[in-house]
């Protein structure tokens, strides 16, 4: 008798994601710093997105600029190490290339730039930008009939910001269905723990106010992002809903246990000889 | 190859420090300095928003909690709150990035603050090219921007003995002020001069025959670098620092400028509308023919990258001053 493992479209996101976690270590190791525990925190949501052949995007990873794809706005400048990561594992930018991040005349700058790289839809670094941004695409791709949807990325430190507020109501008060926003919520921000900083919860509940259909998700359980994403694709279908908001709860450095329980910090430090460890301390795929 | 066989240039972090190898350096000259300030002062009270460990504010916030407010990353609604507490009779100290603290929150800081020209002193940090991190950090054009704004004053101070001597200035100047901060190991540079920083006044820091540097911000270290560099060249070069960019003291510029020495201006900020700009109006509305060289940042998006490649690459470092004078000469 034999027995077959299926192998579902969740364990093949979760492969991606691993894989994604290792190409961030992979370019933390690079310039020895960076935003890895935001990366590792993020990445079985990029994967969602991006994983090859089961990623939620429309996209020809060869053909960056292709009218027709679904954009993905990376709202948050500094997770560009998860993005570069995300979009090697699409197959954009080639695996050999994430080891110049950083680096002097790179195309991966250490804050994810429209001009720098391919498939970075935005430029980042100043938060509070994206919504604004995805709500003009949204807005553009209906006047003009193009069935793309807009995904914009967002982190719980954004919430701060008046901007995406402005823009969260403009999105709903336009009915842009084709828009919808992802938020990181890690509990981090530059000065440390969000509620330390400034009060947002309840997050989910300030969205539907502001006329968004809300899922609040663990953001590193695939199954459940599958689960999210799933129904805000159904909505999308129907005219008129309205744009969806996909909250994801997430703990950085996840993935690598002995980064999971490291102090929370903005940025997070790893010594040089744990960049090796980390890598093996990941589960799945090997380098 | 591997990522930990090559070793590149890599991009300074927020974190980096401008300041050269082994060169002396004061840790948080602000928080310091606003920590000394707030004991003599009960109306001192601080404000960031959600970049209090990055501008040095911390000093001041785990030293007097009750005294500091965190507004969270909302930098418009910190700029408005501090011209609140102004009009209730206290005295903000306010910080953010430069980048943030003009372009996001401009409006807030041009007509809550400076219009009724309240008491508010915004602090900027990682002004001009103090960051490799691109131009979403990179506040190249802050002068531009806030000269302009009536009834604000502007300090870009050269190091941390400038810093730590405009802090209780900034607070007893009556109105609006925005200090273009330089923080965590700031290099200390002044003290070996016969200079004391006085709010709105030029100095001369080091007189000389053949060049007059005409310097502001962290540039007065580079110009006065180079002028002991040039010296070996048997080049005598004068250092004029700048550090109040507005209201400028155009008497001094005046009386420096008449002279047949070779000008160049020295900032760390775009060649539009920062101090060499300043400059060549103050020598042309004073009948003043001489030729003005600007070392300025070039009127483009800079790139990202390490801060020592970036100085270099667009004429900020020692090394391009000297280079600049000697093709000049
Ligand atoms: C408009 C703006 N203000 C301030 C900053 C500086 N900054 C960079 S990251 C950050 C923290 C924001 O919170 P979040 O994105 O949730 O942080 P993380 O989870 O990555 O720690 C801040 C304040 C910025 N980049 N943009
Ligand atoms: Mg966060």
């Amino acid at each position: 008798m034999t027995t077959t493992i299926e192998v579902t479209k969740a364990d093949r996101v979760r492969a991606a994601a691993t894989r994604i976690r290792h190409h961030a270590l992979t370019m933390g190791e690079v310039q020895g710093q960076g935003y890895i525990g935001q990366a590792l925190g993020v990445a079985d949501v990029l994967a969602a997105f991006y994983a090859k052949g089961d990623g939620e995007l429309r996209l020809r990873p060869e053909e960056p600029e292709w009218d027709g794809r679904d954009r993905f706005l990376l709202s948050i400048g500094h997770y560009a190490i998860a993005l570069y990561a995300a979009l090697a594992e699409a197959g954009t930018i080639p695996l050999a290339e994430i080891d110049t991040y950083g680096s002097d005349d790179s195309r991966l700058p250490m804050s994810g730039m429209a001009s720098y790289t391919p498939g970075m839809e935005i430029s980042g670094g100043s938060l509070g930008h994206g919504l604004g941004v995805a709500c003009g695409m949204g807005l553009g791709l209906r006047h003009r009939g193009n069935p793309a949807r807009v995904f914009d990325l967002l982190s719980d430190g954004e919430l701060d910001e008046g901007s995406t507020w402005e823009a969260a109501m403009a999105c709903a008060h336009h009915g842009l269905t084709n828009v919808t926003a992802i938020v990181d919520v890690n509990g981090l921000q530059a000065d440390g723990p969000t509620p330390g900083v400034l009060k947002t919860e309840p997050v989910t509940e300030k969205w539907r106010a502001f006329g968004w259909h809300a899922v609040r998700v663990d953001g590193n359980d695939v199954d459940a992002l599958l689960a999210g994403l799933d129904e805000i694709r159904d909505r999308a279908l129907r005219d008129g809903a309205g744009p969806s908001v996909l909250i994801c709860d997430t703990r950085t450095g996840r993935g690598v246990p002995f980064l999971e329980t490291r102090e929370k910090a903005h940025f997070m430090p790893v010594a040089e000889h744990e960049w090796a460890a980390a890598h093996d301390a990941l589960e799945g795929v090997r380098r | 190859m591997t990522a930990a066989t090559t070793k590149r240039l890599t991009t300074s972090a927020m974190i980096a420090s401008f300041a050269d190898p082994g060169q002396r350096t004061a840790p948080a000259p602000f928080g310091h300095a606003l920590n000394r300030l707030a004991e003599q002062r009960p109306e001192i009270v601080g404000l960031s928003a959600d970049l209090a460990k990055y501008t040095d504010m911390h000093i001041f916030r785990d030293a007097h909690p009750d005294r500091f407010y965190q507004m969270g990353m909302a930098e418009q609604a910190m700029l408005g709150a501090a011209a609140g507490l102004a009009e209730v009779g206290l005295v903000p100290f306010a910080s953010t990035y430069s980048v943030f603290a003009t372009r996001r929150a401009y409006d807030f800081l041009c007509l809550d603050i400076a219009e009724p020209g309240l008491n508010v002193n915004v602090v900027g940090a990682l002004p001009g090219l103090t960051t490799g991190y691109g131009p979403s950090h990179q506040a190249t054009e802050d002068l531009a921007i806030l000269r302009a704004c009536p009834n604000l004053t502007i300090v870009d101070p050269c190091d941390s003995v400038d810093i730590e001597q405009a802090v209780p200035q900034l607070a007893d100047h009556a109105g609006p002020t925005y200090l273009r901060l330089l923080r965590g190991k700031v290099p200390t540079v002044l003290d070996e001069y016969d200079y004391r920083f006085e709010l709105g006044r030029a100095a001369l820091v080091r007189p000389g025959k053949d060049v007059l540097f005409v310097s502001t911000g962290l540039m007065t270290m580079r110009t006065l670098q180079a002028a002991a560099r040039l010296e070996t060249d048997h080049v005598d070069a004068a250092v004029l620092h700048v550090p109040t960019i507005k209201p400028l003291d155009t008497g001094t510029i005046v009386r420096e400028l008449r002279t047949d020495r070779l000008v160049i201006t020295a900032e760390n900020h775009t060649v539009v509308g920062g101090l060499s700009e300043a400059v060549a109006a103050t020598a042309a509305y004073a009948g003043i023919a001489t030729r003005i060289q600007p070392a300025a940042l070039p009127d483009e998006f800079l790139a990202a990258g390490a801060l020592p490649t970036l100085h270099d690459r667009y004429g900020l470092s020692t090394a391009a001053l000297c280079a600049r004078v000697k093709a000049a000469l």
